[in-house]
């Protein structure tokens, strides 16, 4: 029986008010994953809408300054509404829609998957609700005024500690209390079965494009694939076309806040260990009773105490490797990037880049690095100033 | 005839839920005999977990006030292991996957079984992943307590067959907590429980706040659970709660222990 695992990982451990739904929700995936109408559909939607193909850029200049292996960025931070999220937000909106859904909600931390959500909903007439946790409403109020802006009622989570675990945790209660007509466009790859399946599938864009383009330029594939990691959609994107190419390094780097030795950390893989929690079974920050631990990042989309579940699978397996960026090492990459090639990173992404920026110098020149900058960091230049002992006065 | 099926033999079953912990320990040890002395017939105790998804904010905030003390699972059996020592009322865990998981299921049911815990209820772990925890606590005959709701549709059928103890009937959709009004259909879900399983028992739980909700319930089930109402006058009186908590069960078992 398939109920989405990975491994020991997945599955579908959510209350039985929501089984129906999350089956139903599988049954018209499986019907249309490989409907033709649907698909042209999504994809006229990817291109000229969100304007895919990303592109695949060479930064020259940083990896010359790096002296090392080559550096590509796959642009998603130049998808419309500025990440990668969108790519997902039309598959599930589109899939809502084809099953009589007339309403969504979803949870955000960072406040770019509530953004695509709301943007989506907007474009396709759907009554969208954000649930969003206070800390992060207060850290990305541009965010916050842009679902606004865009339609969707954005409600405060205070509970817990009012993040985005917390954020999961209301809409979960939400959709429980309403599933007839609502859908939950879940933000990553992560929850109970079908989502960790859905939403890679609809990010797997991202390593089919890699792919494509690294092979008309340079004739062959990548070294590695770095990408950050919160729940994990951009890096599975990004990898999911290349696990069956062993010799391609795939690297997620997650967020160690203040450093992995310390409890302001949000690396799951470094510091978690097995558990069940928001319907999967995966990887979890958790004291000895099991009890989710309050984690914490500079990077509101990454400040999550777990990791989907087929990453914590590919762990296990030894397929991709997992490593600790702090905070500090994060800023340094969101200045550094934007700095020498003038592209003003997400946060998140930044993660990515500061590993490249360390490994790339022990790499020789001939060797090709792909860093997924999953989205563009407007969103982060208050908080990062003020990082910097900088008030900015908007 | 175990104590479970006890339970159920005493007129309608009233099956309180405590979170265990809230105010503090002490006094849920106290709420615990104050329930049993006042009728009773299952008590379910609430192991807080940090982020319990299928809880309202009245337990969500028991669940917190009770984490915020440094409560652990290891002090929830050390109080269950007092009571023991005076009372053999039924008593049910009631907590979250994670909870028992990182524990060891297996080292979580031996402990259980020690102290003679009757039943385990997990709001997230539907049939689908019940085997996981069914087939160690089975071993320790410890039931896992089946769910029902509104939106089970066709799949009650498979569920009351492979249920044993009780069948918990959610009244209504979404989260726990106390509401006005309870429109649902339930006794078709129960209709539906007793023509697979005839002599399984049906509680209907979610939403009961009063003595007049518990009476209606009580007339289409076998027993009726009230967690947030009681957790609500746990929160009002706080150290001073156990009085209140003994009157308003008395109430409740009295006005349903005869209903037919
Ligand atoms: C730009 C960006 N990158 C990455 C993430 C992390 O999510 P995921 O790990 O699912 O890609 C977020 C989440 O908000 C984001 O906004």
């Amino acid at each position: 029986m398939n109920r989405g695992h990975f491994g020991v990982h997945g599955g579908q451990y959510v209350a039985e008010t929501l089984m129906n739904a999350v089956i139903e929700l599988e049954q018209a995936y499986n019907k249309y994953k490989n409907d033709d109408q649907f698909n042209k559909e999504l994809t006229y939607l990817l291109n000229e809408y969100a304007g895919r193909p990303s592109l695949l850029y060479y930064a020259e200049k940083m990896s010359k300054e790096l002296n090392g292996a080559k550096i590509y960025l796959k642009r998603e931070d130049l998808n419309h509404t500025g990440a990668h999220k969108i790519n997902n937000v039309l598959g599930q909106c589109l899939l809502a829609k084809r099953m009589g859904k007339t309403r969504v909600i979803a949870e955000t931390g960072a406040g770019q998957h509530g953004v695509a959500t709301a943007t989506v909903a907007a474009l396709m007439g759907l009554e969208c609700e954000i649930f969003m946790g206070q800390e992060d409403i207060e850290r990305q109020a541009l965010n916050v005024y842009k679902m606004k802006l865009l339609g969707a009622k954005v409600v405060s989570v205070k509970t817990g500690t009012a993040t985005l675990k917390d954020a999961v945790s209301q809409t979960m209660r939400e959709w429980t209390s309403r599933i007839s007509d609502t859908h939950y466009v879940l933000g990553s790859v992560m929850g109970p079965h079908p989502f960790p399946t859905i939403v890679r599938d609809f990010q797997a864009v991202i390593s089919k494009e890699i792919k494509e383009q690294c092979l008309a330029k340079e004739g062959r594939l990548p070294d590695a694939i770095l990408a950050c990691v919160g729940g994990g959609s951009n890096a599975i994107g990004a990898f999911y076309n290349f696990i069956e190419d062993k010799d391609v390094r795939l690297i997620g780097l997650e967020a160690a806040g203040l450093g992995v030795d310390t409890d302001r950390t949000a690396a799951t893989i470094s510091v978690g260990k097995l558990g069940i929690f928001h319907g999967m079974k995966s990887y979890f920050c958790q004291n000895e009773y099991g009890q989710i631990a309050p984690v914490y990042s500079i990077s509101a989309g990454l400040d999550y105490p777990g990791i989907g579940p087929e990453h914590a699978h590919l762990k296990d397996i030894g397929r991709a490797e997992y490593y600790p960026i702090t905070d500090n090492e994060a800023v340094e990459a969101f200045e550094y990037l934007s700095k020498t090639e003038g592209i003003i990173p997400a946060i998140e992404s930044a993660h990515a880049l500061a590993y490249a920026i360390k490994i790339a110098p022990t790499m020789d020149r001939d060797k090709i690095i792909v860093v997924n900058l999953s989205g563009r960091g407007d969103k982060d230049c208050v908080q990062i100033a003020r990082y910097r002992g900088e008030t900015i006065n908007e | 005839m175990n104590k479970l099926q006890k339970a159920f033999n005493n007129g309608k079953a009233f099956i309180p839920f405590i979170t265990v912990g809230d105010p503090n320990i002490e006094i849920s040890e106290e709420l615990i005999l104050a329930l049993e002395n006042s009728g009773a017939d299952l008590i379910e105790l609430g192991i807080p977990f940090s982020d319990p998804t299928a809880e309202g904010p009245t337990i969500m905030e028991a669940s917190k006030r009770a984490l915020d003390k440094g409560i652990t699972t290891d002090d929830i059996f050390n109080l269950v292991a007092r009571v023991r020592k005076k009372s053999s009322v039924a008593l049910a865990f009631m907590t979250y996957a994670n909870v028992i998981f990182s524990y060891g299921i297996e080292r979580f049911a031996q402990k259980a079984a020690s102290l003679e815990i009757d039943a385990i209820i997990l709001p997230d772990v539907p049939y689908e992943e019940k085997d996981e925890f069914y087939i160690p606590f089975k071993k320790y005959d410890i039931d896992v307590i089946a769910m029902i709701t509104p939106t089970s549709n066709e799949r009650v059928n498979k569920i009351a067959k492979e249920a044993t103890g009780f069948v918990y009937c959610v009244s209504s959709l979404g989260v726990t907590g106390t509401r006005n009004t309870i429109s649902l259909d339930i006794s078709g879900l129960i209709n539906q429980v007793k023509t697979v399983n005839p002599n399984i028992p049906c509680a209907i739980g979610f939403g009961i706040s009063n003595k007049e909700q518990a009476i209606k319930m009580a007339k289409i089930s076998d027993g009726v659970i009230i967690g947030s109402a009681i957790v609500k006058l746990i929160e009002k009186y706080k150290m001073n709660c156990v009085p209140y908590i003994s009157e308003f069960a008395k109430e409740i078992k009295e006005g349903i222990r005869d209903i037919k």
